[in-house]
């Protein structure tokens, strides 16, 4: 039935391999009583984990074992019937999915496990609300076909808005002279701002459906669009993608969703959602509309730099941690539009990279909040303080991470903003200069955190030690890891982004020159024809 | 001679449907009130019955017209009469624990489901003027006695006084555009109609005609701006009717709009396509724009079919086989996820009685998990939200729409989609981040559940295995209505 290159279906089996998980947590809850809940949790817990524990194993053997970095184009293509006229069930992955994959993979498991205690009711809806969710977004990433991609980036919402509904913190605010309790109004706003960027593009998708007759990614990669054309496309796209990404100014609902997500959802907000708008500018804004790319260039760019400044001062401004980790995830994203849209090879693969260390990175500091929510039920930074004392060990971690969260050179965020302030300076010195002022920035916000919070004297003399267990240190550890690793050697994993990226780079640099070499027929033309209005 | 009897057989789904209401209702009047059950069983089955044989006898490609052209066995006819018996008869099981726990089984209801059925499949069937209003005056007279079905209650006769002083103006609305498309076309039957609409001089009268006609139609499937009537007879009706109203009559109805306009009118498309946009346009936004405030269920569904006869007519519009399969299969989704939802408000049942406030569902998650769930898939494809099957019925009508350049329609499809998405979550956020409140009854009636969980299921795994097939039947059944094509 499907059609397939390697003789397992690979993509298909690590896809759907939690919804299997999440089946088992349905059937396993509708057979037990009502007085049976605590049985059923630890139940939904154990199968949640081991089920992204072998989507984790199934991606390791993936990316290290089967998948060839040296190839170009995509691998592992399965393909099989399914609505017909050109619209086919198609996956497959190149050297920039692949990580994305990886990125999941590794992310699922940590937020399951950061969410072990800290999720307390409902915990098998919760744990099947991550299952499928990791089923959407691994979709997100193999898709091979538009419509197939659609279809999953729009369902990761449904998965998302229940997270931050059920699960979210408490409080209320005033709506239209109604009270609403702040997680409902951020998992709408969170649902709706996405929804409507997403049909937007919905309406490009259709356009290109009939223009090129199929939704075949490999296939529309490769059909020319008119400059026109690839004008209102790339806009369309782009309001999908700069929602999802955030970009300033659309990125109001990324703190509030932030800020009320449990820290399983925050986590996997922060590392794996984020980054499906990165991966759409890279999987077909760029190389589908190259020329609409080069001409919208700057309008990415001065957002990017807006964001870059602005939210950094925003985060300086916060009281609350999770909202200043928010806000400097904006920030960070503002790296990589800026990256991406610079064309260089140098550019790409730096925005590629700090999309990658970001996951990592956000993802640990999302934990390291969670550590300090689930024993003081606050986010003030106020409420904090003396850490370097009464918590050594996560002190060392909050460190570590802030550091790597600056950009500190030999962790994973140095290489990606280094490398994407070296693609903008070879396009723009103003843009690379603008943007290296909010590198100082984000150390500002950065540092200003860590003494708040690990430093001063303790606001509160009576709080009790806290301990960190086994289990935190065990995640807090293997994302180090990475981020270490990532910092080192960034060389293996920059050579697998830059096989995928390498024409694509090729493809938005001819276009830039296209658009310089229009720019310059046309100045003399209007010189000439000055003269003439006379 | 043999003509007019191939021609009786083409109808035999229509006869013995007539033939069963009668036999239905002699029966009622010998057996006792007990017995209502068998009854509706027995008409459920005809239903089915019915549903089946057209599915056999229909979709005849030559001669494709009967009657001496007063109607038409084509596959769009075959697809229209399958679909509609087929929504009747589970629209006729579905209430029967309703009835029996709120003392209104009668009888009569069999009947006239039965009745209306045979109006709807003449509808979808007609290719002449006196034979569409006999098939929508059938059908309608039929609806208008069922929403009153509770004499006693003060709601449900207001609903049914309303929807028949309101349904007699749309229907002298139909009837003067008839005659007007007679006097200036020189003939009732489609053919004709379509060849005076062709001619080089177009004429007023024949697009006054027109425009009547439309609205009328546009009465019969609660299209903004005559969608009035909706919200107030969808509330004061019984549930179940309210289900039945808002599934079979309106694919009749959206069959035969299809119909007339590509059949009859293919010459004027320039002219009905900008009325038809404005009509869908105005449907999808009042549609979700009105809903938001709703706190009765039942008047949310009024307004949520409202939108989604917007979308509908959106593939209308596009006038072209793409845009007539994608509301040939729109209707059909829609009627699956209408049913489904109506199955799952059924099931809102207290102690005291049925609860019709969205405010009741509060906390469904925690104390129903099923049900919930089920409302949640239900809501979410109404909403069009990806991978519910949903999505891909507003997929199919947005393609035929951008293939007929109709640019502005879309993105107000978009828009609307949107605030409708808003509405639907609400009462999604009512069902999983709400506290408990009391419980419902614990429903015993297999048929609602099985409705609702086949309903859901149906909508969460359609994209795998219905769309091919789904979108296959549409086109076939569309492109029996392009004689070019065929």
């Amino acid at each position: 039935m499907i059609e397939t290159s390697s003789s397992i279906p690979w993509l298909s089996l690590i896809t759907f391999l939690p919804l299997l998980g999440a089946g088992f947590i349905v059937l396993r809850r509708s057979m037990t009583g009502p007085d049976e809940d605590q049985a059923v949790a630890s139940a939904a817990r154990l199968v949640a984990l081991v089920t992204t524990g072998a989507v984790f194993v199934l991606t390791t053997i993936l990316y290290f074992g089967i998948f060839d970095p040296n190839q170009e184009g995509f691998q592992l293509v399965e393909s099989a019937t399914w609505i017909g006229s050109g619209i086919t069930y198609k996956l497959g992955v190149d050297g920039v999915s692949v990580l994305f994959v990886y990125l999941t993979a590794f992310i699922m498991p940590v937020c399951i496990l950061a969410s072990w205690t800290a999720v307390k009711e409902r915990v098998a809806d919760y744990m099947v609300a991550f299952l499928v969710l990791e089923v959407a977004i691994m979709g997100v990433f193999t898709a091979l076909d538009l419509i197939l991609f659609y279809v999953y980036f729009e369902a990761s919402l449904i998965p998302m808005f229940l997270i931050i509904g059920i699960w979210g913190s408490p409080g209320t605010r005033e709506i239209f002279a109604r009270t609403v309790s702040n997680r409902v109004y951020a998992a709408f706003k969170f649902f709706l701002y996405t929804l409507l960027g997403s049909l937007l593009m919905l309406v490009a998708v259709i356009y290109m459906y009939l223009t090129a007759g199929t939704t075949d990614i490999p296939t529309l990669l490769e059909t020319p669009f008119t400059v026109e054309a690839q004008r209102y496309l790339w806009l369309a796209f782009f309001a999908s993608f700069a929602v999802k990404m955030p970009m300033w100014p659309v990125h109001t609902w990324l703190p509030d969703a932030h800020v009320q997500a449990p820290t399983g959802g925050s986590i996997v907000l922060a590392a794996v959602l984020l980054k499906m708008g990165g991966y759409g500018f890279i999987r077909f804004s760029l190389p589908m509309f190259p020329d609409a790319s080069a001409q919208f260039a700057g309008l990415v760019f001065a957002l990017s730099v807006i964001a870059v400044i602005y939210t950094s001062l925003v985060a300086f401004a916060q009281d609350d941690m999770k909202k200043l980790i928010a806000y400097s995830s904006v920030a960070h994203m503002g790296f990589v539009t800026m990256g991406l849209f610079t064309g260089t090879e140098q550019g790409i693969d730096g925005a590629l990279f700090q999309m990658l260390s970001h996951g990592f990175i956000s993802g640990a500091m999302f934990l390291c909040v969670g550590i300090l929510y689930e024993r003081r039920h606050t986010r003030e930074i106020s409420a904090f303080g003396g850490l370097a004392k009464s918590m050594k060990p996560f002190a060392f971690f909050f460190l570590f991470f802030s550091m790597a969260n600056v950009g500190l050179p030999g962790l994973s965020g140095f290489v990606g903003e280094i490398l994407t302030m070296v693609g903008a300076f070879q396009v723009n010195t103003w843009v690379a200069a603008l943007s290296a002022l909010g590198m100082i920035l984000s150390a500002a916000y950065g540092l200003r955190l860590y003494r708040e919070v690990v430093f001063d004297p303790p606001r509160d003399k009576e709080a009790p030690a806290m301990v960190m267990n086994r289990r935190e240190y065990a995640l807090l550890a293997s994302l180090a890891g990475m981020t270490l690793w990532l910092g080192v050697h960034p060389t293996p994993t920059l050579d697998v982004f830059s096989v995928a990226t390498r024409p694509i780079s090729t493809q938005v640099t001819a276009a830039f020159d296209r658009l310089d070499a229009d720019a310059e027929e046309t100045t003399p033309q209007l010189a000439e024809g000055q003269p003439g209005h006379d | 001679m043999i003509e007019p009897f191939t021609d009786v057989v083409q109808l035999l789904p229509e006869l013995s449907l007539s033939i069963l209401a009668m036999v239905v209702l002699i029966a009622s009047v010998f057996l006792e009130k007990e017995r209502t059950r068998t009854l509706s069983l027995l008409g459920a089955a005809g239903l089915l019955g019915a549903a089946l044989l057209a599915s056999s006898i229909g979709g005849r490609t030559e001669a494709a017209t009967l009657f001496g052209g007063a109607f038409s066995s084509d596959a769009f006819a075959q697809f229209g009469r399958v679909a509609v018996y087929a929504t009747a008869a589970l629209a006729l099981t579905l209430g029967y624990t309703f009835f029996k726990l709120e003392k209104l089984l009668r009888p009569e209801y069999v009947v006239l489901v039965l009745f209306s059925a045979v109006g709807m499949g003449l509808m979808v069937s007609s290719s002449d003027l006196i034979a569409v209003y006999l098939g929508v005056e059938l059908q309608s007279l039929c609806v208008y006695i069922m929403a009153t079905l509770n004499r006693d209650s003060r709601r449900s006769t207001e609903a049914g006084l309303k929807y028949f002083v309101l349904g007699a103006l749309s229907s002298g609305f139909l009837l003067y555009g008839a005659s007007l498309i007679y006097g200036f076309a020189g003939s009732t039957q489609f053919e004709a109609i379509a060849a005076a609409s062709y001619a080089e001089q177009t004429s007023v009268g024949l697009i006054f005609g027109l425009v009547f006609f439309i609205s009328a139609l546009a009465f019969k499937v609660s299209a903004a701006p005559f969608h009035m009537w909706t919200p107030d007879v969808y509330e004061g009706s019984p549930t179940p009717v309210t289900a039945f109203l808002a599934a079979a009559p309106k694919l009749a109805g959206m069959f035969l709009f299809g119909r007339v306009l590509v059949q009859a009118f293919p010459g004027l498309l320039d002219q009905w396509q900008p009325v038809l946009g404005l009509i869908a346009a105005a449907s999808m936004i009042v549609g979700a724009l009105s809903a938001i405030l709703q706190t009765n269920i039942k008047r949310l569904m009024a307004y949520s079919s409202i939108g989604h006869m917007g979308y509908a007519l959106m593939g209308l519009t596009a006038g072209s086989l793409s845009g007539l399969t994608g509301m040939v299969s729109y209707m059909t989704i829609y009627v699956v996820m209408t049913l489904g939802s109506f199955a799952c408000i059924l099931m809102m049942r207290r102690p005291e009685g049925m609860a019709e406030n969205i405010s009741d569902l509060s906390g469904l998650s925690q104390t129903r998990p099923g049900l919930a769930a089920c409302f949640t898939v239900l809501f979410l494809s109404l909403a069009g939200i990806p991978p519910l099957i949903g999505f891909f019925a507003k997929l199919y009508v947005f393609v035929a729409a951008v293939e007929a350049g109709l640019f502005a329609l879309v993105i107000i499809g978009v828009l609307t989609s949107v605030v409708a998405t808003f509405y639907y979550l609400s009462v999604l956020r009512t069902i999983w981040f709400a506290e408990p409140t009391d419980h419902f009854v614990r429903e015993h009636d297999p048929v609602l559940r099985l409705t609702s969980s086949g309903a859901a299921l149906f909508v969460a795994l359609g994209l795998i295995f219905a769309l091919g097939a789904l979108s296959n039947a549409a086109t076939a059944a569309a492109a029996s209505l392009f004689p070019a094509l065929s």
